[in-house]
């Protein structure tokens, strides 16, 4: 069974980038313009994997991670967020939200590949 | 033999040499057909089962490695890793390491297997590489592509870690950071589950593991640091370099040995090779254990079961039968009781002895490999085709036929197959033909090496032969003799040692084994059109060489074994009264007894004029048996004789011949004994002064 990889991003470009990179090496990739499709679609079927942007309309990645984790389903799922600060602190809040790790952009995407793969056994 | 019992490693050994197979013939299929689907899956089911049965049974090492090699394979069923010629390469490298890891586990130098997986490595991220920036140049802005790094040189480090109590929660993986660790080099995990609480105080959503990694890698201390790096600040780390460890063994924070260890890793961590030296396992290394298990055909224990089964039904209405009255009736009840017990354990031995029976298809496919390998060490372009793979031979035989085969093999590609270019001026295929082919012809098996190469040298054999004394200068000799003569020991026509044929052994050693197997060999050449050795091999061990001899209209067998000399019997011994006249030949100063077998077993008819007489002999005693003719030697597969023959004790057997003609085997000691016995007689009643009568010298 390949594992599903949920990407949240607004930018239909950077949605394509992920989507290339992870698709072609069998993972499933679902796709949410925002963080509240994305709390929708997380919930429609399990996911193994949440790549969320920050910056979002509607609902942002903070608070797209902070209600993913109330649910009992996500506990423990890793959730990457993707943005283009380099700010320690933003860092802290996301993990405090409940992140498990992230991706500075721009990725390559070798980097993308091996940071999924270090939380996907 | 060994067929539900055991130990179980044993078995994964046996199932091992299967996947080994396996993995194999799926990687030289891979080279003529990269994109064959089945073939991938079926390479990679091979590996997957090596690792996790490998694990089963405490092959740790192995299953480590061979989870490397799997990853690899996974992404190439997956298509994430096409199929190249140097992963082929490298992967059947790694084959040959894993056999090793079972093998000789304790031969195994570690650095070697990093070496594979790093070449390993290479062959992949070359491929991922060239994929990603294709990629990259779609999707993102590319990163710089930057040249390959020269090779780094392997580092050992000591990591010893702890995640935070939350990384559970916030999905962190350590199985997969360990992971792209070992992904890294090659190493070993050692986990510290000494915090685990009881079950009353267990929060199962916290990590109270602690991990110790020994790795072994060409990267970057940083390179381990990014594993860390989501939860780099709440993680204890530590990573410590292995060789530095050794010159501070006191930093030992778990409670585990890795002083000694650390030093033995270490230090040859420093001198690994460019090129990794790895010895190539051959096919049939491990005999011990596979001669200790046999894998049957179901429909053999089945048919063996039933047979047991009647035969357990037999025993009870025999027991029966004891037990009742002793009128004549019984007795009639008896005899049928004891017929068919009889059918039974005949056919039990026939069953029994086809247990043993295993085609040779499991031998001939150990040498595509060693085609292969054979063929790039050379240079030559060399294809394998082979026939009959599915012709059985006893299991002991196949095992014992792999060194000479092996031997044939390497004789025909170095000397008999030429170099491409040599082949295509002669007007031939560029690709030279190896055929192997095994038939059953009577009660033998032929195994034949064909090569179409330039042939045997026949004037250069000529010269060695003459060089070496086996042959008179100037001497008339048939083509087909001379050719044989390679089989004379210490014969070698090479000009050169080679690597491949030239190791001191000769084509006489080929004939000595199979000679030990009860076989013969020959060889048959035709200058540039390639060359022929065929071995001919008994179906199992139950079959002797014999000479075969006529008397009357009857032919008889003598083991080869048993015969001392053949001689001549002279006129004047011929015309003597036969019967029960006393009879003794005077051979190297020894008086020896004769039978006239025409007497001995009434066979009709006149002798003829000139008759032989074969001296047997058992230990020291020897007799003299007078025959119509020796026919030749015989190839014998020994039947028993029926229970209706039971008493005759002058025969051990019987055979059938290629005519369908029966020939008995003659029981020697028992013949000598008869003989002896007789001159006993004639010495002591008949003449009491000891004179003997008839008596001729041969020189």
């Amino acid at each position: 069974m390949s594992k599903v990889i949920l990407s949240v991003d607004d930018s239909p470009s950077m949605r394509q980038s992920i989507k290339l990179t992870l698709a072609v090496r069998g993972y499933r990739i679902i796709e949410a313009v925002d963080g509240l499709d994305g709390l929708d679609k997380a919930q429609q079927q399990p996911v193994d994997l949440v790549i969320t942007d920050l910056n979002m309309p509607r609902m942002g990645g903070l608070e797209f991670i902070d209600a993913l984790r109330q649910l009992p389903d996500y506990k423990g799922v890793p959730i990457l967020f993707v943005t283009t600060e380099t700010d320690e602190a933003l860092r802290a809040r996301a993990r405090e939200a409940g992140a498990t790790g992230w991706l500075t952009k721009p990725f390559a995407p070798e980097v993308l590949l091996k940071v999924v793969r270090r939380l996907l056994e | 033999m060994n067929i539900l019992a055991g130990d179980p490693a044993d078995i994964f050994r046996q199932e091992a040499d299967e996947l080994f197979v396996q993995l194999e013939t799926a990687l030289l299929d891979l080279e003529t057909s990269p994109g064959d689907k089945e073939t991938i899956a079926s390479a990679f089911r091979a590996l997957h089962t090596i690792k996790g049965s490998g694990a089963m049974f405490g092959f740790d090492a192995l299953a480590r490695f061979t989870h490397r090699v799997e990853s690899v394979f996974d992404r190439v069923r997956n298509g994430e890793v096409p199929v190249t010629p140097a992963l082929i390469g490298v992967t059947l490298t790694a084959r040959d390491h894993m056999r090793q890891l079972i093998d000789a586990p304790g031969r195994v130098v570690p650095e070697v297997g990093a070496a594979i997986l790093h070449d390993l490595d290479q062959v992949v991220s070359g491929q991922v590489d060239g994929g990603v920036r294709r990629l990259a140049a779609v999707a993102a802005p590319a990163p710089v592509a930057l040249p390959p790094p020269p090779p780094e040189p392997v580092h050992g480090y000591r990591i010893d870690f702890a995640l935070p109590a939350n990384a559970f929660l916030l999905g962190s993986n350590p199985v997969a950071m360990i992971r792209e660790m070992l992904e890294m080099g090659s190493g070993q995990v050692r986990c510290d589950a000494s915090d685990v609480p009881g079950v009353d105080g267990l929060d199962p959503e916290r990590c109270y593991l602690r991990w110790e990694i020994m790795l072994h890698t060409d990267q970057p201390v940083e390179a381990i640091e990014d594993v860390f790096l989501f939860i780099r600040n709440e993680t204890q780390l530590t990573i410590e370099p292995l060789a530095e460890l050794a010159v501070t063994p006191e930093v030992t924070p778990l409670p585990v040995e890795p002083e000694s260890e650390a030093v033995e890793m270490a230090v040859p961590a420093v001198m690994v090779p460019e090129e990794p030296t790895v010895v190539p396992v051959t096919a049939g290394a491990n005999r011990s254990a596979s001669d200790s298990v046999i894998k049957v055909n179901s429909d053999r224990v089945n048919s063996l079961m039933n047979q047991v089964g009647e035969l357990v039904i037999v025993q009870s209405r025999l027991k029966q039968m004891a037990h009742s009255g002793q009128d004549e009736l019984s007795l009639v009840a008896l005899r049928a009781v004891v017929e068919e017990m009889g059918r039974l354990v005949t056919e039990l031995r026939e069953t029994t002895k086809g247990i043993r029976m295993v085609p040779i298809g499991s031998l001939f496919s150990r040498f595509r490999r060693v085609v292969r390998d054979l063929s790039r060490e050379l240079g030559k372009q060399v294809r394998l085709e082979t026939k009959g793979e599915e012709t059985e031979l006893d299991k002991t035989m196949v095992e014992s036929l792999n060194d000479p085969l092996v031997h044939l093999i390497r004789n025909a590609m170095d000397h008999g197959i030429e170099s491409a270019g040599l082949r295509r001026s002669a007007g031939k295929p560029e690709e030279g033909v190896l055929l192997l082919t095994a038939t059953h012809v009577g009660g033998q098996v032929l195994i034949t090496v064909d090569d179409d190469g330039k042939g045997l040298n026949l004037a250069r054999i000529r010269t060695k032969a003459e060089e070496r004394g086996l042959l008179a200068p100037g001497v008339e000799i048939a083509d087909g003799e001379l050719a044989q003569l390679i089989f004379h020991p210490g014969f070698s026509t090479a000009q050169s040692v080679t690597g491949i044929s030239g190791r001191g052994v000769g084509m006489d050693v080929v004939k000595r084994s199979i000679e030990a197997l009860r076989g013969s060999v020959d060889v048959t050449s035709q200058p540039g059109v390639g060359c022929r050795v065929t071995l001919r091999l008994p179906l199992t061990l139950a079959i002797i060489d014999g000479l075969l001899l006529k008397v009357g209209e009857e032919r008889y067998i003598v083991p080869l074994s048993n015969i001392d000399a053949i001689v001549e019997l002279a006129e004047a011994e011929r015309d003597a009264p036969s019967g029960e006249g006393n009879h003794f030949l005077f051979i190297r100063d020894e008086l020896v007894p004769f039978l006239h077998l025409r007497d001995l077993f009434a066979v009709p008819g006149a002798p003829p004029e000139h008759e032989k007489v074969v001296i047997v002999v058992v230990g020291k005693r020897r007799i003299g048996l007078v025959v119509d003719q020796i026919l030749g030697d015989h190839q014998t597969v020994i039947k028993s004789l029926s229970r209706l023959h039971a008493d005759v004790r002058s025969f051990s057997g019987a055979t059938i011949l290629g005519d369908g003609r029966v020939a008995l085997i003659l029981e020697i000691d028992h013949l000598i004994e008869f003989g002896q016995q007789r001159e006993e007689r004639m010495r002591n009643l008949l003449d009491p002064f000891g004179k003997g009568g008839h008596e001729f010298h041969v020189r």
